[in-house]
């Protein structure tokens, strides 16, 4: 997918002294206080940091949901920057796919259909007339049998691998996920960060967030925030892998 | 966004809360229906007006005091009385196109004979009053020009006077009191029914108009001169000679207004279709209060929900979604709710419609329109009250929806 060509392509995400100010009545609250970064395609970066440093407040910026109070962002080479509302929502739509905490899945709606949501949004017309990629992209995440479920019939792992299978119908080329295995416990997680892994290895260019530190180097980088700002950033000495067989056990249905 | 993928949407999500949908769609079905009911029954009321009214005979002409250059009949007391006896002998005398003509006074009074009294109709004319109104009797007969010239006190009974008052025997022959001057029965009219107005024609007396000017004091004053023609076709010609004959008689010169105005049956049937036009519309406005206050009901209802699916419109704007599509989705459904009521609503209507007609005996009709317009008005109230629940869907910021609890 990301097959890199002689000129380098640009860096999925550059940010250049972005700040965010929330004005919270009379004092306002510098959750960005300038950050410069910049995360190339194919990359898998872990962002970590104590509570309140500004680790979603950046996800929300990165994933064009908000936009910064001052600085430079660049995706995939374009500026967001001053975009409006419809054309934030379109980057969304073709470059972005979320994974969220609370997996957030449609109530009552199947596997399948939680999935095909993203298309229905599609501007692009890349989808229309075509096979569904939705069937693929549950199958890629291991829940090929699963498709015809609704949230509330499958486990806190299985809805997270739909919510990830519906970040990536679109084929995005960022993938986000802020605190993604937040819910779920130490076995489940490993098996997320196995699909990451697995994932990242196809091409996906994938940011997470998270507080544990075993989560954070299954990446090959590690990003520490602390008030606003960066305060580390390096890569990961000693990655650990989760093996793929043993996160396909848990799937096996 | 397609617009199948709307639909589906609003389908799977209204059907998820089917007992609440329902509630909801209640005000707009009951809305709906109420409104066919009210034009339903105006329709049926001026339909039925209207044969009636033609089936009175078309080639009748009515001569009434009083101008009608403002567009209907001034009855007003400022208006001169000018019809008179003679208006009504010349006009028989001159009149090519008139087959038979008559004076009409009208008046009320009490009627004591047979078993008890009545209060009824009296109405002095002369014998053509019978050929024009085509009014035979079933018992005895009409008086004659004999009886007219002689100032007889002879009547004829409407046959629900006769009912009323001499209900197991035959009236003709009878002394009755009439506004307590004795009169002879002579004859007993075959029932007619109710006129348009809702009056009921066979409430009556008929009596010669000399002897109505003779023996009932203060009631002289001719109220009308009705008239027929030899045929329908004739009318128009008819009326033209009358004008010519009536002006002549009034002596008026020329460039002065008429002082009398004539009616034909059409007149007369658009007159009384128009009251009850006005009515049914009246009904149908009340009615469509109650298609206003299932609109809020729905608007209501789309708040509640706009608030409860907080959350999938955060999931929704943050994969994609714009505000755009985020407002048409809960329009589609407000509009599909109200569709969906007003469909059962034109069944239910129509249904009702069809009962109450059988129930009571009142004309309706349904005109196949009225269901049409029921289906636009529905989804028109959709569209106005589901507007602001959805715009208020599709300003919310995507990160507080996401994050709401
Ligand atoms: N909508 C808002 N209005 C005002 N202040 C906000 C808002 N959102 C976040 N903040 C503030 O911005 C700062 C950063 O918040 P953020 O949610 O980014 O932290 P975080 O690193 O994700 O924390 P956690 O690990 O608990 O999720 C906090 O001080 C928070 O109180
Ligand atoms: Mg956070």
């Amino acid at each position: 997918m990301t097959t890199p060509s002689s000129p380098r392509p640009p860096p999925v995400i550059r940010l250049e002294g972005v700040t965010r100010v929330y004005s919270a009545g009379s004092n306002a609250v510098h959750a960005l206080a300038g950050i410069d970064l910049v995360i190339e395609a194919g990359e898998m970066v872990a962002i970590m940091g104590a509570s309140g440093s500004g680790k979603s407040t950046m996800m929300n910026i990165l994933g064009c949901l908000d936009t910064p109070t001052a600085g430079r962002y660049e995706l995939d080479g374009t500026s967001v920057v001053g975009l409006s509302r419809n054309e934030l929502a379109d980057l969304r739509s073709r470059k972005l796919g979320f994974v969220f905490q609370g997996f957030n899945l449609l109530a009552r709606t199947t596997a399948l259909e939680n999935v095909e949501l993203p298309l229905l949004y599609d501007r692009s017309g890349r989808f229309t007339g075509r096979e569904s990629p939705a069937p693929a992209a549950l199958r890629r995440v291991g829940l090929g049998a699963r498709m015809h479920h609704v949230p509330g019939e499958l486990s806190g792992g299985q809805q997270q691998r739909v919510a990830i299978a519906r970040a990536l119908v679109t084929n995005p080329s960022l993938l986000l996920a802020d605190e993604p295995t937040g819910n779920l416990d130490s076995h489940t997680s490993i098996e997320i960060m196995a699909l990451f892994q697995e994932l990242n290895a196809q091409g996906i260019t994938i940011v997470l967030v998270t507080h544990e530190h075993d989560i954070a180097e299954h990446a090959q980088r590690i990003v520490e925030m602390r008030d606003g700002r960066i305060v580390r950033d390096a890569p990961v000495t000693e990655r650990r892998m989760a093996a793929p067989a043993q996160a396909a056990a848990g799937v096996a249905a | 966004m397609r617009k199948r993928a709307l639909f589906g949407i609003a389908t799977r999500s209204i059907l998820r809360n089917k007992m609440r949908t329902l509630l909801t769609m209640l005000g707009i079905v009951i809305g709906v229906a109420a409104v066919i009911v009210m034009v339903a029954l105006g329709q049926g009321a001026q339909t039925m007006i209207e044969t009636q009214i033609k089936g009175l005979g078309t080639n009748m002409l009515m001569i009434m005091a009083g101008s009608s250059s403002q567009g209907g009949v001034s009855q007003g007391a400022a208006t001169f009385n000018r019809l008179t006896i003679p208006d009504a002998e010349k006009l028989a005398r001159e009149g090519t196109t008139l087959a038979a003509v008559s004076p009409v006074i009208f008046s009320r009074g009490q009627l004591i004979g047979g078993v008890g009294n009545w209060r009824t109709a009296i109405m002095g004319v002369s014998p053509n009053y019978q050929v024009i109104r085509d009014w035979p009797a079933q018992s005895g007969s009409f008086f004659t020009e004999a009886d007219l010239r002689s100032v007889r006190r002879v009547v004829v009974l409407g046959s629900t006077v006769a009912n009323a008052l001499f209900p197991d025997s035959d009236p003709v022959g009878q002394q009755v009191q009439l506004r307590n001057v004795p009169f002879t029965v002579i004859g007993v009219l075959t029932p007619k029914g109710q006129n348009a107005g809702g009056t009921d024609q066979d409430d009556t007396v008929i009596i010669p108009y000399t002897t109505a000017q003779a023996h009932l004091a203060g009631h002289s004053r001719i109220g009308q001169i009705i008239a027929s023609t030899f045929s329908p076709g004739d009318i128009p010609a008819a009326q033209e000679e009358i004008r010519a004959i009536m002006r002549e008689s009034h002596k008026l010169a020329p460039g002065e207004d008429d002082d009398f105005t004539i009616r034909n049956q059409d007149d007369i049937a658009a007159a009384a279709s128009g009251t009850t036009r006005v009515m049914s519309m009246l009904l149908a406005a009340i009615a469509s209060i109650s298609l206003v206050v299932g609109g809020i009901g729905i608007m209501n209802i789309m708040l509640v929900s706009v608030t409860e699916r907080t959350r999938e419109i955060g999931i929704r704007m943050a994969i994609g979604a714009r505000s755009s599509d985020v407002l048409s989705q809960f329009l589609v459904e407000s509009i599909v709710i109200s569709v969906a009521g007003g469909l059962i609503g034109i069944v239910l209507g129509y249904g009702a419609s069809i009962a109450l007609a059988r129930a009571t005996g009142w004309a309706v009709a349904m005109p196949p329109q009225a269901a049409l317009i029921a289906v636009l008005f529905s989804a028109a109230v959709g569209v106005f009250f589901g507007f602001y629940p959805a715009r208020k869907a599709a300003a919310l910021d995507p990160i507080q929806a996401l994050r709401y609890e």
